[in-house]
């Protein structure tokens, strides 16, 4: 069974590995918006240790929105899809399987250069961990959550504008708890409850997430 | 039992069924609605603390009630269609939706109007209530938007219910990660646990609006079924007929 698995998210590395342009354009994209937070709102330290918890966060949110609508397009396109849907696996497995790719390929280098990032926000050492933990948790409930989303839109016209009307609002306990958490680090209070429930919501994600990404991925193909 | 089911569960019956309904629930919603807003705005007394101003619970409460019921009808209804493949289950999903949007929205109007005098600023992102308030009117956007999007009714109709019931496990989530948040911006709650005992000319008009929205909603919902059928089995034979009928199909 977890042959398909890998089968799957290592076809899906592979293609990426030949684009390297859909893993560089959402970290791109997260380091701008990091950028764009200081110019907009000034340089003064304070301000920037207090809201770089809160910037990291929503532009790691918006970056893993950026990489979801490619999650099912091109396999929808060129049919691939298709033999994924008749083929015997269980089909929660292979979306398990192709959401792993996304997370490894989207996910985790964000969590990766996070650090360089919280520096220029002059955030403190252990809050830092703290970051890199919460993103590692987050990133994965984010993309099991937004392949929910993009199995639901998959080849619709109007996908992307509607994937983040349907994703964000059930993104925001994610965002909400990760944020909050790193801040509560970086002000050296007791932080231990946020990571729980995020490690909670990550396992709830992984076994729950894949049977809807299912579901929707046959609904959209009907 | 399963007869009853079946018949109701069939389009042209339950397009009947609901026509005699509509007043029944129609009628005992307003005259319920009529005694509390009466009762409410002249007989209660002035809160003590807060004075006139917090007669607007008798709008607020029964919103917010039926914003979180519409979406359990609706998450039910998705759920029910998906599992047994009862059409009228989504058409309720499908009619519930913007009545659930609706109230959410009376609900964040009337709190925010309440907020004014009471925390002295339309909005607090402080108070978790209001907070996931917001985040429900988004979900049920999302939902209405997913719906209008795609055009065959039948993928409409599951995959809108899907995101239903993946939005219903998350709304206990939203509401418990945000209570945790606010917990930590704000010193003191306004609302106490348990809260002062409410006083009986206070607490019936407030039981009769409850009451009263509920049978509103009641007829509103049916009355949108009855159009939602209507739409979805227009090439049906016994719409034609109805159309055709000497009453002109009403």
């Amino acid at each position: 069974m977890f042959a398909g698995l890998l089968a799957v998210a290592r076809r899906d590395l592979l293609l990426a590995w030949k684009r390297p342009g859909d893993v560089l354009n959402p970290l791109f994209f997260f380091a701008m918006v990091c950028t764009l937070f200081p110019l907009a709102v000034g340089p003064s330290p304070e301000q920037l240790t207090f809201s770089g918890p809160g910037v990291l966060w929503v532009a790691a949110l918006l970056a893993t929105l950026l990489s979801l609508n490619t999650l099912f397009m091109s396999d929808h396109e060129d049919g691939s899809l298709d033999q994924l849907l008749v083929s015997p696996q269980p089909l929660p497995v292979l979306a398990l399987g192709k959401t792993l790719a996304h997370w490894l390929i989207s996910g985790l280098p964000l969590v990766l250069i996070s650090p360089l990032l919280a520096m220029t926000y002059r955030m403190p050492g252990d809050a830092m961990g703290v970051l890199m933990l919460t993103l590692f948790l987050g990133t994965i409930c984010l993309s099991l959550l937004g392949s929910i989303g993009a199995a639901l839109t998959v080849g619709l016209h109007r996908g992307t504008a509607l994937l983040s009307l349907l994703i964000l609002p059930l993104a925001m306990p994610v965002l909400l708890l990760g944020a909050n958490t790193v801040s509560l680090a970086a002000g050296n209070e007791v932080y231990a409850t946020g990571i729980w429930a995020l490690g909670a919501y990550a396992v709830g994600a992984i076994s729950l997430a894949p049977y809807a990404t299912a579901a929707a991925l046959r609904i959209s193909n009907e | 039992m399963w007869k009853f089911f079946h018949q109701m569960a069939s389009p042209p019956h339950f397009y009947r069924i609901a026509k005699v309904l509509i007043p029944w629930f129609a009628v005992p919603g307003l005259m319920l609605i009529a005694y509390g807003t009466y009762a409410g705005l002249f007989v209660a007394s002035p809160d003590y603390q807060q004075g006139d101003a917090f007669r607007i619970i008798y709008i607020h409460v029964p919103a917010a009630y039926l914003s979180m019921m519409a979406y359990m009808i609706m998450a039910v209804g998705g759920g029910i269609g998906l599992i047994w493949r009862l059409k009228l289950a989504h058409a309720v999903g499908a009619a519930a939706a913007p009545l659930g949007a609706t109230f959410t929205f009376l609900a964040l109007v009337t709190g925010s109007i309440w907020g004014r005098p009471m925390w002295g600023t339309w909005w607090e992102w402080g108070d978790p209530r209001l907070t996931s308030e917001l985040i429900l009117l988004f979900l049920y956007f999302g939902y209405m938007a997913l719906r209008s999007s795609i055009d065959d009714t039948a993928k409409a109709d599951k995959a809108s219910s899907v995101l239903a019931l993946v939005g219903v496990v998350n709304v206990v989530i939203v509401h418990y990660s945000v209570v945790w948040w606010s917990s930590l911006h704000q010193g003191q709650t306004l609302f106490k646990k348990g809260g002062p005992a409410m006083d009986a000319d206070m607490l019936y008009p407030l039981l009769a609006m409850i009451l009263g929205f509920t049978f509103l909603f009641g007829a509103m919902l049916a009355r949108r079924l009855r159009t939602e059928v209507l739409y979805r089995e227009r090439r049906t034979r016994w719409v034609r007929d109805l159309v055709m009928s000497p009453e002109g199909g009403l």
